[in-house]
Parts: C-alpha cells; sequence; structure tokens
C-alpha cells in the first residue's frame, strides 16, 4: 500500500491543476520519441516521424500525449487505489499493445523534464521527488500485469 | 552517437553554465539527495544541506568537470583519466549513481534553460552524459 502525506497529495494534486493536458501530454510523449527514438516502434501507424520538427508536428502524436496525460489524471483522481485504477490499461499496454514496460520510465522521465521547463524554480527538489514518487507508483501499477 | 551539431550545442550549453557552476551542481545534487537518498550516504563525511559552503564547493567540482570534457567531447578519456583512477580506487562510487545524478542534472537544465532545453539539447546532453558517466567507470574494473 502506498503511503501519501497530505503535504504529497497537495503537491501531486496542484502540478495537474495547473497542467493544458494538450500542451504538455503532445510535448512529454514527442520528447520521448526524439531523446529516445527506439520507442518509436511503436508508433509505426502514426505518420510521419522522420526527423524531430516532423514528429513534434504529429497531429496523431499530439492528441496521443494528451490521451496520455488524461490517463495520469485518473491517477491523480485515485491516488490511494492506482494499482487497481490501472488494472485494466496494464493489460492492454501487455497483450494488446505489447508494449515493454522499461518504456514506461522513459515517457516518465520525459514528463519530468517537461513539466521542470515549465514549473523552473517552482519544481523544487521535494516537488521533484514527490512527483517521481508518484510516476514510479504509476509505472509500476502500469506494469503490474504483465507475465 | 553524438553528431558535430549535437557536439557544438552541447559546448555552447556548459560554457554558458560555468559561471554559474555552483548553483547548477548544488541544486542538480540536491535533487538527487531528495528524490535518491541512498546516495546521502556517499557524503557522510561533508554537510550537505541547502546552502552549505561543502554543498556548493562540490557542486562546482562536478559542473567544471562536465564542463571541461564539453569542450572537446573526442577526448573523454582523455581529459577524465585522473578522475577515472580518482573513482575506481578512491571513491569507489557505484555506477548506477551516476545515472542518478544525470538525470537530475537534466532537470536542473529543464529548470534553468526552460524551453531553451530543447527535445534536441535534452537528447545531447542525455546522450553526453551516458558518455561521460562510461568513461568515468571505465577503470572501475
Amino acid at each position: 500500500m502506498v503511503e501519501w502525506t497530505e503535504q504529497e497529495r497537495s503537491i501531486i494534486t496542484n502540478i495537474f491543476a495547473n497542467l493544458d493536458y494538450e500542451d504538455v501530454g503532445s510535448k512529454a510523449l514527442s520528447r520521448c520519441l526524439i531523446v529516445y527514438p527506439w520507442t518509436q516502434r511503436y508508433f509505426a501507424s502514426f505518420g510521419n516521424l522522420y526527423n524531430a520538427d516532423a514528429i513534434k508536428t504529429n497531429p496523431n502524436i499530439a492528441a496521443h500525449g494528451t490521451k496520455v496525460l488524461h490517463g495520469l489524471d485518473r491517477a491523480v483522481k485515485n491516488m490511494d487505489n492506482i494499482k487497481a485504477t490501472y488494472a485494466e490499461l496494464s493489460v492492454l499496454h501487455s497483450e494488446k499493445l505489447h508494449v515493454d514496460p522499461d518504456n514506461f520510465k522513459l515517457l516518465a522521465d520525459c514528463l519530468t523534464i517537461v513539466i521542470a521547463a515549465k514549473m523552473g524554480s517552482a519544481f523544487s527538489p521535494d516537488v521533484q521527488a514527490t512527483f517521481q514518487k508518484f510516476l514510479a507508483v504509476v509505472v509500476s501499477a502500469l506494469g503490474r500485469q504483465y507475465h | 552517437m553524438l553528431s558535430k551539431k549535437e557536439k557544438k550545442l552541447i559546448r555552447e550549453i556548459w560554457e554558458r553554465l560555468s559561471p554559474v557552476a555552483e548553483d547548477i551542481g548544488a541544486d542538480a545534487l540536491l535533487r538527487m539527495f531528495a528524490s535518491f537518498p541512498g546516495t546521502k550516504t556517499y557524503f557522510s563525511h561533508l554537510d550537505i544541506s541547502r546552502g552549505s559552503a561543502h554543498l556548493s564547493s562540490h557542486g562546482k567540482k562536478i559542473v567544471l568537470a562536465i564542463a571541461e570534457g564539453a569542450k572537446d567531447i573526442s577526448q573523454l578519456t582523455v581529459t577524465l583519466a585522473p578522475l577515472q583512477t580518482l573513482h575506481a580506487y578512491q571513491l569507489r562510487i557505484d555506477p548506477t549513481n551516476f545515472k542518478l545524478l544525470s538525470h537530475c542534472m537534466l532537470v536542473t537544465l529543464a529548470c534553468y534553460l526552460g524551453e531553451g532545453f530543447t527535445p534536441e539539447a535534452h537528447a545531447a546532453m542525455d546522450k553526453f552524459l551516458s558518455a561521460f558517466a562510461a568513461v568515468l567507470a571505465e577503470k572501475y574494473r
């Protein structure tokens, strides 16, 4: 069972309350595909991913990034039960999408960087630690149903 | 693999940051200690609280070493030879920790440079720091 302090809960809810999901989602996913190009293997049907500019302007990637952020929103709204909340998503990523769970951490790291760039010094070491704790729980829950 | 364009980008970023090496270094270290408490075990002999002189001087040392390496990336093994020996035989820091500091260094850069820390710069920097860490660990065994 993951324990959250009141401070951690409010840090997470505040971060997400101030986020433009479309902007951050598309930036995080496109950054992941640029910084870790092998992750493009899961997006072969998404169109032109030939270079960084193509990735940054690809509407399918932008839409998918937004979807991912809305998925994270569900974890924010169910922080005490992320494992159960993501059970179906985990099965989807394993059985249908066949995503290597190591990739979840790569996207999580890119999301951290995008939010750090946005928040600047407000993304303090403690805020970063809390955000990373949250993402670690999410990543673990997403990998839970793999077998 | 780093392209010429990426090497130039990396060199320029570290040139820009060298004057504030203390701040960048201390920030990255503080982030690492907060997110990965196990890393504090290597600093039991120092005062690593926010604002301490030890933290600043240590952060500065690390950033200046990285900036030095960035000046001529093709010569990393030569530039880092003394530090390789230091880390292998004296400090003996488990190399998995290099990844943790690299990650925090990227976060520090993102906070500092904002939108200026483009995906291209991020990719180049991540590759550079990985190469740097790999060279640093070369004499371990």
